[in-house]
């Protein structure tokens, strides 16, 4: 898949975002007036900042309004009200919070909820796809998740969460590295069943279609860099999980704070590149490609 | 549910224009759709098949259906041109037509009046050659022709002097009966439509489908075997085929005894003037032996038999029928499938399966149909035999320097088989069957403003015909019809440039060209070529002073001219597709068909035929001007309806007479092309049953032909499976009759110009053995020769053109896919992107052609693919053989036609760093039309 | 709307024959110039006479190579392909607006492009790569089976099938109500054991390919040998063998 900025911004982000707000909205910490507001600030800005960059990637994104109505049965659609839920509720949430010193508590752990049900509705986007095998497990949501929710908890400084979480979070990449590797081929899809010519002997793609490109090969066929992905998953999961964890071992203060929640961005944002970068659409095979 | 409600009977057009296609040679019918745009301008909406036309039947291929892009193609010329720069900069300025057409008028006068042969006038892929060769005619040069020299001459001449008819556009399988199709050579371009037709036909029947070909792409890819033969050897498998079939007794004696030249009796005549010519009577016709009477006998003296085995004694010498000849020949062993197999590359147990299969489907699975006919003898029949087996050509086994015999041996394979002109075999289109002797001779008679005194070219018979001036040197610009290539009917167009440069066998002064990207894709030795055109004398002038061109487009050559006349697209211009000319004819059918201008240029362009209409009247050319000296067709619509070929013959068949009622002959009908336009653009008119086979032997056929006006009196003739001009060659070289060739040609006239069809290698003569690879190209189905590469949507499917490389050679060089390789030939070399191809044989490269683009062409941005992956296989390719050592240079062509022998170049391969830019690169040239737009929505009715 | 209908009255769709497809691009043209001018946008083009030229199609002609076992010639297969109308089409489920939907009555998928934001999901969702987003338009453009002309009452009967279908030259493409048996395509499918593509997607396509017959297996010569026996071994044989059959004609 085409590593499209947009979508890795969004995705690395609004996954942030909504991970802070979880433990915003369940009190971890409890904060009020400006330290509330400091919070939020940082909150909305990933969540909603990583939802606007994903309307960089629409054709027609005037009409974003429309991706509300399909919610029986689009993933997508769903994530949009789960978002405008989330933001919704945890804005009245901070509200109180920020302003009159209150804590909603059923707004935050509604707010919560739906925080982390816009992250699952994000990965469930990816998860559907049978068209691309690396997505398309039940590791997929929870990698999402467990990020979003480590993410959140360093966001909200809850280090001792944090350090948990990050392990989880790495063991899960982990994970779906190692099974991701295998999917395409447990798959049963291959160029022998895209074509249907197996039966006659070993199949092999000869002139494309076209000799230039087009919108399937730039969306969907990214190969170059796949040769680095060694280097870069382990880049990612030092940054993500194994620099942030020494660091918090480390006394704490602010500055090791930022860092690891630095580096821990800087970490997802490199597993999100790989995310795409790795992930073999089956049309590939139709270009002989992966 | 609620679904959208949407229009499912949207309005198609506001007006459909029917007319012919011309974004290929196959000229297909085509409904152009009409809409009127926003401006309220009535554009070219959409373009597809006419379900009525004969050739295509409502189909169109991927170039027909992207004609819209070629209308509005930003590389379209659009005013005349000036050259201002030096030749090959492509400096211009726009000037009006009438300062052009002064030009030309002032350039080509003096010619006309002081030398005519100081004008060369050749038109390249043009579908008006009966036109144009009437205006070279009128102005009086011998040198004129079309592109056929370096397309298929060996193709067209092996099959109207073997059987006065041949592949392509002169006949056609009989695909409603045939059970097994085999289909011969690389290039699989021409009468694209039909024959992709024909074969979904045949294939939904089940019928087998035989492709030979090194390469298995298009047609080949769906044949059910497929026989990927070592280049240029298929004369030599086509003969071990004749050797396996006659060893077996399985050909057809009866068809070979009454329509076939096997039992002329050939004169045995050792040390004389006439050893080997046929044996005729007083009346000039040929002598059998009647297995009645024994008796000698004219062929066609009704009731004869004649004796395939019979020979004939006189004088103490036994004349031999040609079929005793045959048998001699082709039964020796060396055609045996083992003596063959290793230089065609097929296992010797294929050869005979082959040969086999054709055996069985021809004789086992004949059968016949319920059509009386009565021949030319006057012996009736009661039913029509069928032999369901069919052969098709393509280019392939033609443009080799052995392809005039290869073809031969086809049509022998064919004719052994009985499988011409009867059901399930090959069946001629009208105006074929035409033998040899029905066409005209070259003429090169020139007289200082006059016209010249004959149509230019034709077929010769005998030393006599050839086109030598009184000191025997060549009397053509590009030499055809001499010593050279004593049977070139089509001219040589590859040699017109390099011979003129050379001044051999004279200087010009006006070099006049049609659609012929000289400079580019359609010339051998690119590199050479242009610098022809570019070089100058000791006085600084261009050794070629002179160069007019028309074209359509901003082609390669718009740079080495200097005045272009610009020309219209296809659908902005009047033609006709004319009975004269390479007609649209089915074999069940006569037809032919117009263009109109369905829309009006937008441009200050001339259709050129249009122009040559004003020009020859400028120029006072007989033919071009009235009594009065006005000029006589205003355009080539007018000519189109009014000129008269003989009285009641005129280019157009169809609607003739004062009421339009007249097919083929009939007077002038001044509303002529009005009632094509509502017929759809065509006429056609259909063989009656029981005149559409056996038609050369017909006399059904032959009188309708005749009523049709394809000819003035009944022509039946016999195959010529020994054709005897030939043995009149060799006798001139063996020293006999008064036109003599030079003597370093008399061995190799002796040698190839066999009356029977022979086989011979052209590996050694392109140094094989340093170069063991050949090297091919194929013409895409998507691609018309250069045309492609402006058209948005085509260029799209093929923007440049990899090096195709056998897995083998990949292996052994190294290779990979996307590797760069150095191609040398004994010639030149290129550096290349390659592509791994496994269906390929495996000493065969191959690219396709005319992808790869000069900078600065085409209106195409300078970076385009197409210049700077695409590439030309013609750098590699000289229009002379490698020196010999014999202090002479042979050209590069068949001896016997001089079609330029493209595909008997070898070459090397070796793995190459990769390169930014395919190599050779050339610099830009300035567009005269500068590029095209960004980005295209295309469409009127937004 | 977004979720399948449970039942469509026709299954409508292509028989693609692999057998007998040249690989010409006809269909691919034929397709562009049909759907440039007719149902929603154009099909844009992108670079249209420079570098990296690209365009919306909705058809495209792939070509593969296949290597039987053991020493047997390789072959080439051309494929068409577009988009294949599934019974269980993933690209219509993934639509969050509603854009994409599969009509009740004869099953052929569709984009609403009023009600498209180009996300791009259904292209993804799809195995087939049968979806393009248009650069020019940003809506997503797919096959519409020529529903504009197959129901067209401006166009004669017979030319109300695809565009594609109407031009294949070698007659390579059918169309059809896949769902009926008793239709010329169901009929095809049949006879000559017509596949689908990705089962294993659990898609289901409607549109079927026809395979490639067995290819290079013309019989060894000892089968067809007896029509090769030799009459004769030396042309002088051969000539008494000639004498003997005329007499007999």
């Amino acid at each position: 898949m085409h590593p499209a900025p947009s979508v890795i911004f969004f995705t690395t982000f609004s996954g942030l975002g909504f991970g802070l707000l979880f433990f915003l909205g369940l009190g971890f910490p409890v904060v009020t007036g400006w330290t509330a507001f400091a919070f939020f600030v940082i909150a909305y800005l990933m969540a909603v900042g990583g939802l606007m960059a994903s309307t960089f990637h629409l054709g027609r994104p005037e009409r974003a309004i429309k991706a509300f109505t399909q919610w029986r049965s689009s993933w997508l659609s769903r994530e949009a009200w789960c978002a405008v839920g989330a933001l919704v509720l945890m804005g009245l949430y901070g509200l109180g919070l920020v302003f009159f010193g209150t804590r909603w508590t059923a707004f935050g752990i509604l707010g919560a909820l739906l925080s982390m049900a816009t992250v699952f509705t994000t990965s469930m986007i990816y998860t559907q796809l049978k068209t691309i095998p690396r997505w398309n497990m039940k590791f997929t949501p929870l990698k999402f998740m467990s990020l979003s929710l480590a993410g959140g908890a360093l966001l909200a400084g809850q280090t001792d969460a944090a350090l948990v979480l990050l392990v989880i979070a790495g063991l899960v990449q982990l994970y779906t590295w190692v099974e991701g590797d295998k999917a395409l081929g447990a798959s049963g899809t291959n160029m022998a069943t895209a074509t249907g010519l197996g039966n006659i002997g070993q199949v092999r793609a000869f002139e494309p279609p076209h000799t230039g490109t087009n919108y399937l090969l730039k969306e969907f066929v990214h190969v170059i860099g796949r040769k680095h992905s060694q280097k870069l998953r382990i880049i990612a999961l030092g940054l993500m999980t194994v620099v942030p964890v020494l660091l918090l071992a480390l006394p704490f203060s602010h500055l090791i704070g930022v860092l690891a929640i630095l580096s821990h961005i800087a970490g997802v944002l490199t597993a999100r590149w790989l995310f795409f970068a790795e992930a073999e659409h089956v049309v590939g095979l139709y270009y002989g490609k992966r | 549910m609620n679904q959208p409600v949407i229009d499912l009977s949207p309005k198609v057009s506001d007006e459909v224009r029917k007319t012919t296609c011309y974004m290929c040679a196959c000229r297909c019918g085509i409904n152009v759709h009409m809409k009127d745009g926003p401006d309220g301008n009535r554009q070219v909406a959409y373009i597809e098949g006419n379900r009525d036309h004969p050739v295509n039947q409502g189909v169109l291929c991927a170039k027909g259906s992207a004609g819209i892009m070629q209308v509005n193609a930003p590389s379209r010329l659009r005013k005349p041109l000036k050259r201002v720069g030096e030749r090959g900069s492509g400096e211009f300025e726009e000037i009006e037509w009438d300062e052009a057409l002064q030009i030309a008028a002032d350039w080509l006068e003096p010619v006309r009046r002081d030398n005519p042969e100081k004008l060369a006038f050749f038109t390249g892929r043009d579908q008006s050659q009966s036109f144009t060769s009437f205006w070279a005619q009128n102005f009086g040069t011998p040198n004129y022709a079309a592109h056929g020299g370096f397309c298929s001459v060996n193709m067209a001449a092996a099959g109207i002097y073997t059987m006065g008819g041949a592949f392509w556009e002169f006949g056609q399988p009989d695909w409603d009966h045939t059970k097994l199709f085999m289909l011969f050579g690389v290039a699989e371009d021409h009468d694209s439509n039909p024959i992709k037709m024909g074969i979904g036909k045949i294939k939904a029947r089940g019928a087998r489908v035989i492709g030979v070909n090194p390469i298995r792409t298009g047609y080949n890819a769906v044949a059910d075997d497929w026989v990927g033969i070592t280049p240029g050897t298929d004369g030599l498998f086509i003969l071990s085929m004749i050797h396996c079939l006659m060893k077996a007794g399985k050909i057809d004696l009866h068809y070979l005894a009454q329509y076939t030249n096997a039992p002329v009796l050939v004169i045995n005549n050792p040390g004389q003037a006439d050893h080997g010519l046929l044996m005729r009577d007083e009346n000039g016709k040929e002598l059998v032996i009647d297995r009645a009477t024994g008796e000698l006998t004219p062929f066609d003296k009704p009731g004869v038999k004649p004796d395939l085995a019979a020979t004939y004694e006189k004088d103490g010498q036994t004349h031999r029928p040609v079929f005793h000849q045959m048998a001699e020949m082709y039964l020796d062993d060396q055609y045996a499938p083992e003596a063959v197999a290793d230089r065609c590359g097929i296992p010797a147990k294929r050869i005979r399966a082959i040969a086999a299969e054709l055996a069985r489907v021809a004789f086992e699975e004949s059968f016949e149909l319920d059509h009386a006919w009565t021949d030319f003898r006057g012996e009736k029949h009661n039913k029509m035999v069928g032999r369901p087996v069919s052969f098709h050509s393509m280019r392939g086994i033609s443009a080799h320097a052995n392809g005039f015999q290869t073809c031969r041996a086809l049509h022998t394979l064919q004719i052994l088989l009985g499988t011409v002109e009867v059901p399930g075999g090959f069946r001629f289109k009208p105006p074929y069957p035409k033998p040899a002797t029905a066409h005209p001779k070259p003429h090169v008679g020139v007289t200082k403003g006059a016209p010249l005194n004959g149509p230019h070219l034709g077929f010769t018979h005998g030393p006599e015909d050839l086109a030598l001036k009184d000191d025997g040197t060549a009397a053509r610009i590009d030499k055809a019809f001499t010593w050279e290539n004593p049977m070139s009917s089509h001219g040589l167009m590859h040699m017109v440039i390099s011979n003129a440069y050379a001044g051999d066998p004279y200087k010009i002064d006006v070099l006049f060209m049609y659609m012929a990207n000289m400079s580019w894709n359609s010339t051998m030795n690119t590199r050479g070529v242009i610098d022809m055109l570019t070089d100058k004398d000791e006085n600084g002038e261009y050794v070629i002073p002179k160069i007019i061109y028309s074209d359509a487009y901003s082609s390669e050559m718009v740079a080495y001219s200097d005045l272009i006349l610009p020309d219209t697209t296809y659908l902005e211009r009047h033609d006709c597709i004319s009975l004269l000319d390479r007609p649209i004819c089915e074999a069940d059918a006569a037809a032919d068909a117009i263009r109109w201008p369905v829309i009006e240029p937008d441009r200050d362009v001339k259709g050129f035929q249009s122009m040559l209409c004003e020009l020859g009247a400028k120029m006072n050319l007989p033919g071009f001007v009235n009594e009065d000296g006005s000029q006589k067709y205003a355009d080539y619509g007018d000519y189109i309806v009014n000129h008269e070929r003989r009285p009641g013959i005129g280019p157009l068949a169809g609607f003739r007479g004062e009421n339009g009622d007249q097919a083929g002959r009939g007077s002038v009908n001044p509303k002529q092309l009005d009632q094509y336009i509502e017929n759809g653009g065509f006429f056609v008119e259909h063989i009656p049953d029981g005149a559409n086979y056996y038609k050369p032997w017909n006399m059904a056929y032959q009188d309708w032909a005749v009523q049709l006006g394809l000819y003035d009196a009944p022509t039946p003739y016999l195959f010529s499976l020994y054709v005897e001009p030939m043995r009149k060659f060799q006798l001139a070289a063996e020293g006999y009759g008064p036109i003599q060739p030079p003597d370093h040609l008399r061995d190799r006239i002796m040698d190839t110009l066999s009356p029977l069809p022979i086989w011979y290698s052209t590996e050694e003569d392109n140094h094989a053995a340093d170069y063991p690879v050949t090297a091919l190209t194929q013409r895409p189905m998507a691609m018309y020769h250069s045309w492609g590469s402006q058209n948005a949507w085509l260029r799209q499917l093929h923007g440049h053109n990899p090096l195709y490389v056998p897995t083998k050679l990949m292996r052994e060089n190294g290779l990979q896919d996307g590797d760069w390789a150095k191609v040398t030939s004994p010639h030149g070399e290129i550096t290349v992107p390659v592509l791994e191809m496994a269906a390929l044989n495996e000493n065969t490269i191959w690219t396709w052609n005319a992808i790869g683009k000069r900078k600065g062409a085409w209106a195409l941005e300078e970076d385009a693919p197409e210049a700077t992956r695409g590439f030309l296989l013609n750098h590699l390719i000289h229009e002379l053989l490698p020196p010999k050592g014999d202090g002479l240079r042979w050209a590069n062509s068949d001896p016997i036609t001089g079609q330029a022998a493209w595909f008997d170049l070898k070459v090397r391969i070796e793995k190459a760093a990769a390169h930014a830019e395919s190599q050779p690169g050339f610099a830009p040239i300035k567009s005269p039309v500068g590029t095209g737009p960004k980005d295209l929505t295309w469409k009127v009715s937004k | 709307m977004t979720t399948l209908p449970a039942k469509t009255e026709k299954k409508l769709g292509l028989v693609i024959d692999l057998d007998t497809c040249v690989g010409c691009h006809a269909c691919v043209i034929s397709c562009k110039g049909w759907n440039t001018e007719n149902y929603g946008a154009p099909l844009s083009d992108q670079n249209a006479y420079g570098a990296d030229n690209s365009g919306t199609f909705l058809n495209r002609v792939h070509s593969y190579e296949v290597q039987p076992a053991g020493d047997a010639a390789a072959q080439l297969i051309h494929f068409p392909k577009s988009c294949l109308h599934c019974e269980d089409a993933p690209c219509v489920t993934v639509c969050p607006t509603g854009a994409s939907y599969k009509r009740v009555e004869d099953g052929i998928v569709l984009v609403n492009e009023s009600n498209c934001i180009g996300c791009g999901l259904c292209a993804w969702a799809c195995p087939y790569g049968a979806r393009e987003l248009d650069q020019a338009e940003g809506v997503m453009k797919k096959c519409t089976l020529c529903v504009d002309r197959i129901y067209n009452e401006n166009l004669p009967e017979e030319d109300r099938q695809p565009a594609c279908v109407r031009t294949c030259p070698a007659g390579a493409r059918h169309f059809g109500d896949l769902g009926d048996e008793t239709s010329d395509v169901s009929k095809l499918v049949a006879e000559r054991g017509g596949m689908d593509l990705m089962p294993e997607q659990g898609t289901k396509p409607v549109n079927k390919y026809l395979p490639p017959r067995p290819k290079d297996e013309m019989p060894e010569f000892d089968v067809l040998a007896p029509f090769l026996e030799p009459v004769a071994e030396e042309p002088k044989g051969f000539l008494g063998w000639l004498d003997k059959t005329l007499e007999k004609l």
